[in-house]
């Protein structure tokens, strides 16, 4: 079975990041960029499901600028046997990347496509969803465990008042989330040997697809912030103040 | 405008999540009819009739629709959704799961989680876990809006007298089935409805101290929350948690109990109207956005709090 699995390039979580002082946009000046978290469990995901014999080919993609090469090699490095980037410097809206994996997904004929269910720096939750409406396949969405068996898979998924487990038929969309598992870090054998990996570069124009933005970003701002209030000694001026003064009990 | 609202609801009841859309859907203005799929959803629906400022309501009964499975809601609701120019729903788990479905087989773009409406087509919407206000404008025919239910103060659940309309679409994709489900049950009230939320972090040490948090969230008739740190270690499920990927809740005070208070968290509670931190370490960044710390042994403080209300 083929695995395709989606790797995006975002900053990395550790930094805090800052609107530009004009507010056009996020200041991305050096700073330090890796592997979308959600997009790391997927490939982790991928990687077990070969090793356990149910897949045997995973094909890593990304859809960014030249630099997610970076990403797809340290994709690679962890168990991907080969990257296609397609590649846009355009800042691209969900729709137009789930219709760019379309056209990647028309031509590899995955039976699996295994995405992070959001990208931490656009939050949107969107390509997943979207990418199983335009194939048509079935989705398992906020996945926290996956069984393949067969022609069907079993997905445990993450809802607002605990777990919902779904039958899906294969080919099926998968979109990770935390607790599906705990990635692996890549040895160093590993990554000498990803840069020797096959990595296909694409152009939107080449896979025929209108990557025209519908939605346009005006402004971004840092959100409101909260001041600090007041330290209280003891537990009794703590519920003298909640009483009279926060009147929240 | 012509607004369609995506119930939330449980084929009995409405959620209060729809509440805050269709505030949200007020803020836009227009008419608005709420969908309610399900089956056996009658009940929902006549509920669903009473919310303030509905005009319409819709139902389609069908067993395609009793799981709120993505698949079979998203033919739906793509389907109803040409007739209008906005199709909004929460963004709870079930509404992420279904409406990028919607907006990707209508072909428009999806505006996720928005907090607040500037004008009918501009929407502020927070990007980077919450470190950053995005405010985007769409030039869609339609627009299909998720929103983020903390950033809209609900409507009134009684008052309206809206027409109920069954519509007979049936879609079944035939891809998905529901097999089961665990939901957490609990007599107190839901973390994201709560007035009042109790949450634990690392500082718990285990599960079985979260029983001081649930004493003192039953005497004030709270939710019990948790942080990302605290359903990691296994202390709580993970329905538990507060926060950037869990639950975000804002309610009118959230008392946060050795919780260090990291940014994933903050995101989830930081428009509480009031907080108050417990924490024995005085430069956990918790008391940053706190109104109230209280630098102490949770272990005394805790039961001493729950002793004096």
């Amino acid at each position: 079975m083929k695995i395709l699995v989606t790797v995006k390039r975002v900053v990395d979580y550790n930094v805090k990041v800052r609107p530009k002082s004009d507010g056009t946009g996020v200041d991305l000046n050096n700073v330090k960029m890796s592997i979308n978290p959600f997009c790391e469990i997927a490939v982790e995901e991928a990687v077990r499901l070969k090793e356990k014999g149910i897949a045997t080919e995973i094909v890593i993609v990304s859809v960014g600028d030249k630099s997610s090469q970076e990403q797809i090699r340290t994709a690679l490095a962890l168990g991907g046997d080969r990257g296609i980037l397609v590649e846009s410097s355009e800042e691209l809206q969900p729709l137009a990347i789930a219709k760019l994996l379309k056209a990647v997904v028309d031509k590899e004929q995955p039976q699996l496509i295994i995405l992070g269910k959001q990208s931490i720096d656009g939050d949107n939750n969107q390509t997943g969803q979207m990418l199983a409406a335009l194939t048509g396949y079935a989705q398992g969405t906020f996945a926290s465990e996956l069984t393949v068996a067969g022609d069907k898979a079993s997905v445990m998924r993450e809802v607002d008042g605990g777990m919902q487990t779904l039958d899906l038929k294969l080919p099926l969309i998968v979109t990770t989330d935390l607790r599906l598992n705990e990635p692996r870090y890549a040895s160093l054998p590993n990554i000498m040997k990803a840069k020797k990996k096959q990595l296909d570069v694409v152009t939107p124009a080449d896979l025929g697809v209108d990557i025209t933005s519908r939605v346009k970003t005006l402004k971004v701002e840092p959100p409101a912030e909260r001041k600090a209030g007041i330290k209280v000694k003891t537990v009794a001026e703590l519920v003298e103040k909640l009483k009279n003064e926060a009147k929240v009990i | 405008m012509s607004i369609l609202v995506v119930a939330e609801h449980d084929n009995a009841t409405i959620k209060g999540a729809t509440l805050n859309t269709v505030a949200a859907a007020q803020k836009i203005g227009g008419e608005i009819t709420v969908l309610v799929a399900g089956q056996g959803c009658a009940a929902a629906a006549a509920a669903a009739s009473k919310i303030t400022g509905v005009a319409k309501v819709l139902v389609a009964d069908n067993a395609a629709y009793a799981h709120q499975l993505a698949e079979n809601i998203g033919l739906l609701v793509a389907e109803l959704g040409k007739g209008y120019q906005y199709v909004l729903a929460a963004a709870t788990s079930n509404g992420k799961n279904f409406m990028p479905r919607v907006a990707a087989l209508l072909d428009v773009g999806q505006i996720s989680e928005i907090i607040e409406v500037v004008s009918a087509d501009t929407f502020k919407r927070p990007i980077y876990a919450g470190n950053i206000i995005a405010t985007v404008q769409s030039s869609d025919t339609i627009k299909v809006i998720t929103v983020r239910t903390t950033g809209f103060d609900p409507v009134a659940a009684e008052g309206g007298s809206a027409a109920v309309e069954a519509v007979a679409v049936a879609k079944d994709a035939g891809v998905s089935s529901f097999v089961k489900e665990e939901l957490a049950k609990s007599d107190r009230p839901e973390l994201t409805a709560a007035n009042i939320v109790v949450s634990g972090g690392r500082g718990m040490q285990n599960g079985d101290n979260f029983k001081l948090l649930y004493t003192l969230a039953d005497k004030l008739g709270a939710a019990v929350g948790a942080s990302r740190a605290a359903v990691d270690a296994g202390f709580v499920p993970n329905d538990m948690q507060v926060g950037q990927t869990g639950k975000i809740v804002a309610p009118d005070l959230y008392i946060a109990v050795g919780i260090s208070g990291a940014i994933q968290h903050l995101a989830g509670m930081k428009d509480s109207k009031t907080i108050v931190a417990i924490n024995k370490d005085p430069d956990a960044p918790i008391f940053q956005v706190a109104d109230y710390g209280l630098v102490a042994d949770l272990f005394e403080a805790v039961p001493e709090l729950e002793k004096s209300i």
